[in-house]
């Protein structure tokens, strides 16, 4: 009797497990590389943890699904002068907790981001301070004109200033820092969804906001977020029927997906673009086999590596068709791309070699080409063909395979003669990008510029940029920069690569060139 | 018995500061942390006042000191990526390990010994050839592959399991057990079959040999002699002295399991320790690296040292013979 009790009751069990629970409604299970470090709103690096905390938190002004400015946590706004802008807030709007959004919280969250600690402090930087008019009204004033100022409000999530002060968060935890931090896991935003569970590193669940002060465009019940690091494991998850969407994809299993019964690839524009750097500061270079001179000093031989470059080929057999070939350092979807400036020079094999004749390099010569591994669609494979299509005019390319974080420590420390990076500017403006990539570090610019290019002109115009507020002239500037880069070939710039997202049939979304997921933008069969 | 507890817990605490001192010789191999802790917009000003708040720019045995002396006190660092203190990483990722690595064992154990009792018993039989072919395979092929391809098979052509993760967990006050629900359990089913695997075949091997040993042995024949059944001989004489040695190179190999889970760990996702170290290997979180290699020596020094301890008690030859020899390491 007993043995048959037993026995029965591990049928049960064994039933229960082959016909699994039955699955809720709606929750929608997605994976990514990585995890969020935190779920603190200012303690985060790179895009991926901005577009997560988007979720839970709310900037003052958001972008839509085309990149553009629309209103958020501000109702409406104006300038009042070149330097002084009046936000309105938006009423009605209540925290996670029940907490009313007003005017202390912007500003407590003003002084939050700027704290030790705070890693988007960049962000607000060209706000010089914010007052309170009324609780619902804030007038900012920026150190000098600021057209970008939207783009980077478009960043900085406002925190409960109660909420933040009643659990001792006032100020973010530091990397040295003595102990945790109450807002490292848990949240209390204005957003769409509240933070349901958090597990560093296993995962976590969204939980929808059911007083969300905008119109919900989903329909979830429930998001898990679970990082998985290997593209592979990714997509093996995904095609076992545990995922509703996983991204990024690897090139080799877009087709595998694209092929399964009830999946589908999502494609779209990247805004990532890929290029070429050159050592053009130097006097000899490191890692090449001319004794006496630097020969990316000579713009000739700049242009003969440009022109050596069958870029479509590159498109067409290395990316499998899924790239953007272009002659910028920023692509369709930034703020300030213009696809009249976005021109190339010819692939012309011919013309390289007699522009390497010219510069007295008419053999040739060594060069080693360093080369991230994973960090960009392909990557490793771009190097590669790159040095075929090199040595066909004479340049004898030895490409560097290193893993990401090697990669970046060696770039940032200029240790590097010949250089594939790939770069998507933080706050989505080709400003930046001038002021980053087409200054040389002394001058203003960031050590990612590891050739240090730079050109006078190109650094006097990106003074200006920063402080133009008036759009057509400023646009000027910034086409006018890149025109200069494109004649000194100061990089050479390859494509954007393509946007690939695995994702379950019944799942709809709005795919945006950041490579930002939204969940509010979700529905679900 | 004091002196040679005293000396195997002085070796322990040596083989543990070794594991520290080669792992901090390494992280200066392993890349820079602080791009992986700033943005890209972050000035190399800033980078480099971080780089030295940190003490990174300190040599390695200042950086392995400075660890040392919080270690002491029980402060394990701060992970550099969550910000919160290294020892609340750990704990959170416990018991997915232990859980893992106590079910492997278990499996491990109630499969393995009666496979190598029955192989042991019928040696020409033909299910002994089929169990020696399979731990043939057991023993040759590595966990990885094991793992990928039950992962293929179960997890993406029939899609009964799941391929990744824990399934639903159950917080018990600090301790997270995926056993009370059905996708917890779904979910622990491939990864324990793959952890246990090497060690299933490695018992049931032992327990093999080690029965052939016995059953030729002359009280097993006095036991025949006297008429006992099959069974008692079996099982109450023969399978009764083969577990001494079974039981500590489980015990042993408990260690090791809990070790070489992160190869599991990171096959199936499972999010115990060891998928924290990888995770942390990719972020270059040095004070999570440390600690989890630290702490993987401590388990194994603890498991040696307890083993070696019930040795000890249980065999008086060791005890005499420590007496003549003068001791030496075991």
């Amino acid at each position: 009797m007993r043995v048959r009790g037993v026995l029965a009751g591990i049928l049960t069990l064994v039933v229960a497990l082959c016909v699994g629970l039955p699955i809720e409604a709606r929750t929608f299970r997605v994976a990514f590389e990585r995890d969020v470090a935190s779920m603190d709103p200012y303690v985060r690096t790179g895009s991926h943890a901005s577009a997560f905390h988007h979720n839970i938190y709310e900037p003052l002004v958001r972008y839509d699904a085309q990149l553009e400015i629309e209103p958020a946590l501000a109702a409406r706004w104006r300038t009042v002068n070149p330097v002084t802008w009046h936000f309105e807030l938006r009423r009605g709007v209540r925290f996670h907790d029940g907490n009313v959004f007003d005017a202390d919280d912007v500003l407590f969250s003003f002084a939050r981001v700027r704290a030790e600690g705070s890693d988007v402090a960049g962000f607000v930087e060209s706000i010089k301070q914010i007052r309170k008019l009324d609780s619902y009204t804030l007038e900012v004033v920026t150190k000098a004109p600021d057209p970008t100022l939207l783009n980077a409000l478009a960043h900085w999530y406002i925190m409960d200033r109660e909420w933040a002060r009643e659990k001792g968060a006032e100020q973010p935890a530091e990397p040295t820092g003595p102990r945790s931090n109450h807002a490292l896991l848990h949240a209390n935003g204005t957003g769409p969804f509240r933070l349901g569970e958090r597990r560093p590193g296993v995962r976590t669940i969204l939980e929808p906001n059911p007083d969300w002060w905008d119109e919900p465009r989903h329909n979830l019940d429930r998001v898990i977020v679970t990082p998985i690091e290997s593209a592979q494991k990714r997509t093996e998850a995904l095609l076992s029927g545990k995922l509703s969407l996983t991204l990024p994809l690897l090139s080799r299993d877009i087709e595998r997906i694209d092929r399964a019964e009830g999946l589908r690839v999502l494609r779209g524009p990247d805004l990532r673009t890929v290029f070429l750097g050159m050592d053009q500061f130097r006097d000899h270079l490191l890692y090449a086999d001319v004794e006496d001179a630097n020969p990316f000093q000579d713009r000739r031989v700049r242009r003969a590596i440009y022109q050596a470059i069958d870029v479509e080929a590159i498109r067409r057999e290395v990316m499998g068709g899924a790239s953007r070939p272009t002659g910028l350092l920023i692509g369709p979807g930034v703020s300030g791309y213009r696809e009249m400036v976005d021109r190339r020079m010819p692939y012309d094999p011919e013309r390289a070699r007699a522009l390497l004749a010219e510069a007295g390099y008419a053999q040739g010569f060594g060069i080693t080409l360093d080369c991230p591994q994973g960090r960009y669609v392909n990557d490793v494979q771009i190097c590669t063909a790159v040095a075929g299509m090199l040595l066909e005019v004479g340049i004898r390319v030895t490409p560097a395979v290193h893993d990401t974080r090697k990669f970046f420590k060696k770039l940032l420390n200029g240790d590097v003669s010949f250089y594939l990076l790939g770069w998507t500017p933080g706050d989505l403006d080709a400003g930046s990008v001038v002021r980053d990539l087409l200054v040389p570090p002394h001058e203003g610019g960031l050590d990612w510029n590891a050739g240090r290019f730079g050109n006078r002109e190109i650094t006097r115009l990106s003074r200006r940029i920063d402080g133009e507020v008036d759009i057509a002239k400023r646009q000027a500037m910034i086409d006018q920069c890149f025109r200069i880069m494109h004649e000194e070939a100061g990089y050479i710039p390859l494509h954007q690569q393509a946007l690939a997202w695995g994702v379950r049939d019944g799942v709809d979304l709005a795919q945006r060139p950041d490579n930002a997921l939204h969940y509010w933008t979700v529905r679900m069969e | 018995m004091l002196a040679f507890i005293i000396r195997r817990l002085l070796q322990s605490i040596l083989v543990m500061l070794t594991v520290g001192l080669i792992a901090f010789a390494l992280f200066r191999f392993v890349g820079d942390p602080i791009n992986n802790m700033v943005g890209q917009d972050t000035s190399l000003a800033d980078r480099a006042a971080l780089r030295e708040s940190l003490g990174l720019n300190d040599p390695f045995l200042v950086q392995y000191g400075n660890y040392l002396i919080n270690a002491v006190q029980g402060q394990f660092g701060i992970s550099y990526q969550q910000r919160r203190p290294v020892a609340d990483l750990l704990v959170e990722r416990l018991p997915a390990t232990l859980e893992l690595s106590l079910v492997a064992a278990v499996l491990a154990l109630l499969v393995g010994v009666p496979m190598g009792v029955y192989t042991g018993l019928r040696r020409e039989g033909f299910l002994s050839k089929v169990f020696l072919v399979v731990s043939l395979i057991g023993i040759s092929l590595p966990t990885f592959l094991i793992g990928i391809l039950l992962i293929l098979v179960f997890g993406v052509m029939l899609q009964w399991l799941p391929t990744f993760g824990r399934g639903e967990v159950v917080d018990l006050g600090g301790w997270t057990t995926g056993m009370l629900t059905a996708s917890g359990i779904k979910a622990l089913i491939m990864p324990s079959i793959t952890l246990a695997l090497f060690q299933m075949t490695l018992i049931m091997r032992l327990v093999r040999s080690e029965m052939l040993e016995v059953l030729r042995t002359d009280y097993i024949k006095f036991a025949r002699a006297r008429g006992l059944t099959n069974r008692a001989v079996n099982f109450g004489h023969a399978l009764k002295n083969t577990m001494v040695p079974v039981i500590t190179i489980t015990g042993l190999q408990l260690g090791s399991i809990i070790a070489f889970a992160i190869i599991t760990e990171s096959v199936f996702q499972w999010p115990g320790m060891g998928l924290l170290f990888i995770q942390a290997i990719n972020e270059v979180d040095i004070p999570v690296m440390a600690s989890y290699l630290i702490l993987i020596a401590f388990f194994f020094v603890t498991i040696n040292l307890i083993v070696d301890l019930l040795y000890y008690a249980v065999d008086p030859r060791l005890r005499v013979d420590k007496l003549v020899a003068g001791g030496h390491g075991s």
